[in-house]
């Protein structure tokens, strides 16, 4: 009886330990599109006039176009995307169970071709890639981030927090010294966002196109004069996890609109 | 400089800046020349843009003309100007009497604070303006990233 | 050229209906620099018209001060059932075009 006590105790103290690991409290997390204009948040939330919409259409057709030398269609295996790929992702970055690695959608979509369509994986920030990755997370619109950190994840996830908390660049500065520490303050004519994760791919308009979780954070590195690692680098996909946890619970918004 | 005129002076240029900001009853003269040196009238033309943007690349705009739009009395076409742009002649619109309304949505691009103005040109032969102002921090064309 | 149509697929005969376009193009504005410093050339939707059972009923002469991925909305009276054809075309005389049905009662 008390050794099951202890259990218990010892478990909702790991809990407890867990919880306290958030900087901003679940209840006070909020995407992007909070710190929007009201006018950019009426175009995120118009189904036709958002631009990002012109890639999920895109998108659309390439779920049922056959590729590589399978000849088979992304539709061939999951059918209709609007059911089998609802929730799918909101539970990325994950460990892929075949490779053991830690994968985004844009790197499941392309190993899938890879090793199920017998295709050329999509080039990094492709239009190809955009367009499919835009579709597939636009089934999970309304859907709360929930993307699992147990198990082989732990460790990514841990690498993910040291390189959110790693100063970095000219300006010496880490992820947390902007979004944990001063979310909410100005920086001259804008508001500083939490920096989540939840509506890319994204209608950035200063790219005027849209764009993956990546190149805003190359964007972001670019910004503190700290040296931009390649697209793909498993930093990024770590800090991905990382960033996703620290989301959990805000709804898939793409494609989102941002500044 | 004697003492009064240097004073006149400070308050004369005081008032220029005033004056160029609330301005929008002094037509664009690159706008004007729609009308090709016919008079062109405030009024019938309405435009609702944001008082600030949220970033230049990207403006919602609206531009409404109160007219029957029948084939006796419509409205031909809609020209939209730039004050500070590149290029000021942003787009024109051409509808007619199987418009039904006439109301243009669009989005625009703009470089930098300034007043935007749209000319109607109706089927009688008259032209009417609006135009209105808007502040824009992150200007388009000119902030390059 | 990617693009989007909204209209209502019918409507009564004299009806004042809605018209949505979206197109995907950049257009480029011949003001920005890539990478190594060269001036990208400008490049935009010049023209974007819109026949109604092959009448034009909408015409619209865009420029660089129309943002990227243009969208514009206009009115058309539904008329007679058929189709809305949509055309445009840019700097480089790259054509597009798109067709939507209408029904009119």
């Amino acid at each position: 009886m008390s050794r099951a006590v202890l259990a218990v105790a010892l478990l909702a103290f790991a809990a407890a330990a867990q919880a306290q690991q958030r900087a901003i409290p679940l209840d006070q997390i909020k995407s992007g599109s909070a710190f929007l204009g009201q006018d950019l948040r009426s175009l995120q939330n118009d189904d036709f006039a958002n631009p990002g919409m012109l890639w999920v259409e895109r998108g659309e057709t390439m779920w049922r176009d056959p590729a590589g030398k399978s000849k088979q269609s992304c539709a061939s295996c999951h059918q209709d995307a609007k059911s089998s790929m609802r929730g799918v992702a909101a539970r990325y970055p994950k460990i892929d169970t075949a490779s053991g690695k830690l994968l985004n959608l844009g790197s499941r979509i392309n190993a899938c071709r890879v090793d199920h369509q017998g295709a050329e994986p999509f080039r990094h920030e492709s239009q190809e890639l955009l367009s499919i990755t835009a579709y597939v997370a636009r089934q999970s619109r309304g859907v709360p981030v929930a993307a699992s950190i147990d198990g082989p994840a732990r460790a990514h996830f841990d690498a993910g927090e040291a390189a959110y908390r790693l100063r970095r660049g000219q300006m010496n500065l880490s992820c947390a010294h902007c979004h944990e520490a001063n979310w909410g303050k100005r920086l001259l004519s804008e508001t500083v966002s939490q920096g989540q994760p939840n509506g890319y791919p994204a209608y950035r308009m200063e790219w005027q196109t849209l764009g993956s979780l990546q190149r805003r954070l190359r964007a972001c590195l670019s910004g503190i004069r700290a040296e931009m690692l390649p697209y793909g680098s498993p930093e990024y996909v770590d800090l991905e996890l990382y960033l996703a946890w620290r989301a959990q619970g805000l709804p898939i918004e793409t494609p989102g609109v941002r500044r | 400089m004697k003492r009064r005129e240097f004073l006149a002076g400070i308050a004369g240029t005081l008032a220029l800046p005033v004056a160029a900001f609330a301005d929008d009853e002094v037509l664009d003269p690159l706008a004007a020349k729609v009308a090709n040196g016919a008079p062109v009238r405030k009024g019938k033309v309405k435009i609702v843009l944001p008082q600030l943007a949220d970033n230049g690349n990207s403006v919602p705009i609206r531009i409404t003309v109160d007219s029957p739009m029948t084939a006796a009395d419509h409205v031909k076409s809609i020209h939209l100007y730039s004050e500070r742009n590149p290029v000021s002649n942003m787009a024109n619109f051409y509808l007619g009497p199987r418009a039904g309304k006439a109301e243009i949505d669009s989005r625009v691009r703009l470089a930098g604070s300034q007043k935007v103005t749209a000319v109607a040109a109706l089927s009688d032969g008259t032209f009417w303006y609006d135009a209105a102002p808007i502040v824009v921090t992150l200007s388009a064309c000119l902030d390059e990233s | 050229m990617a693009a989007r149509i909204q209209i209502p697929s019918q409507a009564k005969q004299g009806e004042v209906v809605e018209v949505r376009v979206l197109i995907q193009h950049p257009m480029e504005t011949g003001y920005r620099h890539d990478d190594v410093g060269h001036l990208i050339k400008r490049n935009v939707i010049k023209v974007l018209s819109c026949r109604y059972n092959g009448v034009e009923v909408f015409r619209a002469d865009l420029s660089s001060g129309i943002a990227a991925n243009p969208y514009v909305q206009f009115y058309t009276v539904a008329d007679k059932s058929g189709e809305l054809e949509f055309y445009w075309i840019d700097d480089e005389g790259k054509q597009g075009s798109e067709r939507q049905s209408i029904r009119v009662t």
